[in-house]
């Protein structure tokens, strides 16, 4: 069945199955639709319709320093582990952002101190996984998979969430920023990637219908690259036609800000436009600081404040969205508490999990703090894990998505009983 | 005659230029039909009995920085900077701007040969061992120093003896850099640079998950340690330069150089014993992390892991478990001799099985490589094929973390992938990439420094029509010639949609073809 443009608003189209017609009519503008009578459809404005929650996930790919940057200046241990890399308590140059009396936030942070003043953002620290693997990309991978220890598996956890989701799968609904599909993400439902910085707005050689039209004779069967194909068709249409009307009115044509603050704003926008958007993925690297670490300025610094930003910028840019966005950074384990011999720590245990939006029940650190006193650290160097990962992301998948205990199951299979310490983490 | 594995005679030709070479280009097939696959590959298994055609090699040659070792690209690039009155911003940002010429060169190098070299499975191994000992050329000093670790520890080794490849990786200032260990000195040392100050795991466990052993190698946390002790000391020689007692009596102690800015500092290393692995290590110096290296290199958890990748590589991306056995032992057999390993896999039923052919999805390298071969388009400006390369998420040289890039249709088939190589066909097929245009030395620096400035202003030549038609030379390539050097091995499918297609398209079409994206 051949459908031209003129049948988005063509109340005798009558032979459209509501699916198609709605694929359609979400191609060719950002639009919701109303019906007009029975056959019948015209475009509204959009507005947020209830049930568009989502999640947005950032993964920390190197294990950020977790104990500075939620920094638990109330113990001294701390201090003493690290004689030139600790962030200073309040009152010196440099200092900690108090966060609770006890934790403060490292200054580079600072962008997303307001959040945590409004209650919309909250930390899950010495959470983490229970495998003792050291290894960067073992660690990654479980945390990916979603099954600690298991190589077996095969796909990621936020694709088994996406096959949990009931309906007509929408080519956006889960978004992956960057030109490889990560582990995460990866599995039987196909997933649409973003390019990162400008390109995702520019148009490519291919945007042109005699060229499609074209490529789409060579991609027409059933096999992998046929359905990537025709994916990345049906994204790239919906995509640009999103960016390409919001930078135009928002902007006069000018490509947003280079860098995390780019990406952010566009996926923001993005957001707010599409209400397919479930899921989305974003990794940042640069975390693995080894050698001269730095303290309040330094390198880790230096890759703080531009995530911070990039988060603050993404609030800023979703406006209402924020209500319905669930954001969580992740890092696939910690730091030593011990610095080393070169200004830098190394691979440690567990981290902290940072959890932001508006469901959030925000201003709190949650899970159970074990304490620094070498009796309590994990193989007498690292922070213990008293939360495992899973289960703040559980929480999320309940409260905030909706799944229920046998959906979860699928997607954590083999998950641990919950220990309770993040309660009230969410609000109902 | 008696053929190794189930493939068609007809169909091995094309499959040995997939696999063993970066793709056919116009009468490569024609060629190696005459000869046979099973002949092809023997000769390009002896890199060094394949003559290079002069032109090629006078090309490479005129590149200056690639002839220099990393010593002299510190003098040359660094060291001016480091001797620089603080506040000169603009000529600081000239010589950062200097720095990325070594880059260019690299890379053009790189692609140069990849495309026109007739050791074509030379450069395949050269670009799969750097990805297995990957650098990253926007750390530091590896922005000056990648090019020529490739040069000096990758190529003339990526055919040879794998213990002379770990070493001559182990030792190059490149790796060095990259993965810490120029730091990693005993504790308490007697040298009073701060960045001396202490024990650096970082290159001993990579040397271990990643280079030889692999993460299910059987190795534990201790051996990590004791390897990292084994290789203190393990550094890049010295900027001030020593008096000559103190020359004398470091090498007295067992300091070590080489030409390359290797030096071996026995005041930061460990005499201790250790227990690597199982087995006591007297303190002998840098014979100390020698023998380590020896044992990793000869290990049978090495063996397989090493096999296993080559397998995945050149075979499928679940490597099938009796090659890789066969191959482990033929790496055994030979003391870690990679040109046999390759041999026992070219000759064995598992590459030549019809079910292997074709099934490669290639990596964003590989195809832009492989599209550029076919159409037979003679590049002077490489520039347009870096940025595509990096706008498919492959920059070269540009892996941040040292596992490498992945080499399996999982991590690279997706929509967006699909998306940006058939961008890539429609302007390579249809005469709109400069890539004949005069080859550009300066750079302006509107990308900013370093490597990440440069693959900035590399992506903005091929899309954005900044840079001016100053050459009117576009090669369209011809359609049913680029399809004849396919062997015309295209399914009945592609060939109606392409002669559906209006004729300006086709070449594109046959680029950006479902057959041309696998190998």
């Amino acid at each position: 069945m051949a459908h031209r443009k003129e049948d988005a608003c063509n109340p005798e189209a009558t032979t459209v199955s509501r699916r198609e017609f709605l694929r359609r009519a979400a191609i060719l503008g950002a639009a919701g639709l109303v019906s007009i009578g029975p056959a019948g459809w015209a475009a509204r404005a959009i507005a947020d319709d209830g049930n568009q929650h989502r999640l947005v996930v950032v993964f920390l790919r190197g294990a950020v320093d977790g104990l500075n940057v939620v920094v638990p200046y109330g113990e001294s241990a701390y201090y003493d582990n690290r004689p030139t890399i600790a962030i200073p308590r309040a009152g010196s140059d440099g200092a900690v952002v108090n966060l609770d009396g006890f934790f403060g936030l490292h200054p580079a942070l600072t962008p997303i101190a307001p959040l945590w003043h409004e209650g919309s953002l909250a930390f899950v620290h010495a959470c983490g996984s229970p495998d003792p693997t050291r290894s960067h990309f073992d660690a990654q991978d479980y945390m990916e998979s979603g099954t600690p220890g298991v190589k077996r598996t095969a796909d990621g956890w936020m694709n088994r969430v996406l096959a949990t989701m009931p309906g007509a799968h929408q080519p956006t609904e889960a978004l992956s920023l960057g030109p490889t599909v990560p582990r995460i993400l990866s599995g039987k439902m196909a997933v649409a990637n973003l390019p990162l910085g400008r390109a995702a707005v520019r148009p490519m050689p291919l945007d042109r219908p005699i060229i499609e039209t074209a490529f789409d004779r060579l991609y027409t069967g059933d096999d992998a690259l046929s359905r990537a194909y025709r994916e990345g068709r049906m994204a790239r249409a919906k995509l640009m036609t999103e960016l390409e009307a919001d930078m135009a009115a928002a902007s006069g044509g000018a490509p947003g800000p280079a860098g995390l603050s780019g990406d952010a704003a566009r996926l923001a926008h993005l957001i707010r436009r599409d209400p397919s958007i479930r899921l989305a993925f974003l990794a940042l690297g640069g975390w693995d600081t080894h050698v001269n670490q730095g303290a309040a300025r330094g390198q880790l610094a230096n890759h703080l404040q531009p995530l911070a930003q990039g988060v603050a910028d993404f609030r800023n840019a979703l406006g209402p969205a924020w209500s319905d966005t669930v954001v969580l950074v992740i890092s696939e384990f910690g730091r030593t508490v011990h610095q080393n011999g070169n200004g830098g720590t190394d691979h440690g245990h567990a981290n902290v999990m940072w959890v932001m939006g508006g469901p959030v029940r925000g201003g709190k650190i949650y899970g159970r703090w074990p304490g620094l006193a070498v009796a309590s650290l994990y193989q007498e160097r690292d922070l213990a894990v008293t939360t495992d990962f899973r289960e703040p992301i559980t929480m999320v998948l309940e409260s905030h998505l909706g799944l229920g205990a046998a959906q979860i199951d699928r997607v954590f299979p083999g998950r641990p009983a919950a220990s309770g310490n993040v309660g009230g983490l969410l609000r109902t | 005659m008696f053929r190794i594995g189930n493939m068609a005679a007809s169909e091995r030709p094309l499959h040995a230029l997939n696999r063993a070479a970066f793709g056919p280009r116009p009468g490569d097939l024609d060629r190696v039909r005459a000869i046979g696959a099973e002949r092809y590959l023997h000769e390009q298994l002896d890199p060094e009995s394949i003559p290079i055609p002069p032109d090629l090699t006078a090309r490479i040659d005129s590149l200056p920085t690639l002839k220099l070792t990393p010593v002299e690209l510190f003098l040359q690039f660094r060291q001016p900077l480091m001797e620089l009155p603080k506040g000169d911003p603009a000529a600081r940002k000239q010589i950062r701007q200097q720095a990325r010429i070594v880059v260019m060169e690299a890379i053009k190098a790189r692609i140069l040969r990849a495309l026109d070299g007739p050791r074509q499975l030379q450069e395949v191994m050269t670009a799969f061992w750097f990805n297995h000992f990957n650098v990253f050329v926007g750390k530091g000093l590896d922005l000056i120093w990648t090019g020529a670790y490739e040069q000096e520890a990758i190529r003339p080794h990526a055919m040879g003896r794998f213990r002379d490849l770990l070493g001559a990786t182990a030792k190059h200032p490149a790796m060095l850099f990259y993965l810490d260990n120029w730091q990693n000195t005993m504790p308490g040392a007697a040298v009073k640079n701060p960045r001396f100050g202490g024990i650096n795991e970082n290159y001993a466990r990579e040397l271990m998950e990643l280079h030889t052993l692999g993460v299910n190698g059987g190795y534990t946390q201790r051996d990590v340690i004791a390897l990292a002790h084994l290789l203190t000391g393990w550094g890049l020689v010295r900027r001030d330069v020593f008096r000559p007692w103190q020359r004398r009596r470091l090498f007295a102690q067992g300091a070590e150089t080489d030409a390359n800015g290797f030096f071996f500092d026995p005041r930061r290393h460990d005499f201790g014993a250790q227990v690597f692995m199982g087995k006591q290590i007297e303190g002998a110096g840098i014979g100390a992390g020698e023998l380590a290296l020896d044992m990793l290199a000869s290990h049978p958890a090495t063996a397989r892991h090493l096999s296993s990748q080559l397998a995945q590589y050149f075979v499928a991306d679940a490597p099938p478990g009796p090659l890789v056995d066969r191959m482990a032992r033929r790496y055994l057999e030979t003391d870690g001799h990679i040109r046999e390993v390759l041999a026992t896999l070219f000759t064995s039923p598992e590459f030549w099985d019809q079910r292997s052919r074709a099934s490669k999805f290639k990596t964003p390298y590989e195809y832009v490589l492989s599209a550029v071969r076919l159409s037979g388009i003679e590049v002077t400006n490489f520039r347009p094929l870096a940025g595509w390369m990096q706008q498919m998420g492959m920059p070269l040289y540009g892996h941040e973390t040292p596992d490498g890039y992945s080499q399996t249709e999982e991590a690279w088939l997706n929509p967006d992938g699909m998306m940006m190589r058939l961008s890539f066909a429609t302007a390579l097929g249809s005469g709109h990439m400069p890539l004949e245009a005069p080859d550009f030395e300066e750079i302006a620096d509107e990308g900013g420094g370093g490597a990440a400035g440069f693959f900035r202003k590399a992506t903005l030549t091929p899309r954005s029509g900044e840079i001016p038609d100053i050459d009117a030379k576009r090669t369209i390539p011809d359609a049913s010639r680029i399809a004849a050097s396919l062997g015309d091995n295209l399914s009945s499918q592609t060939v109606s949609a392409v002669l559906a297609a209006p004729p300006q398209l086709r070449a594109s079409m046959i680029l950006g073809s479902p057959e041309f994206m696998m190998r």
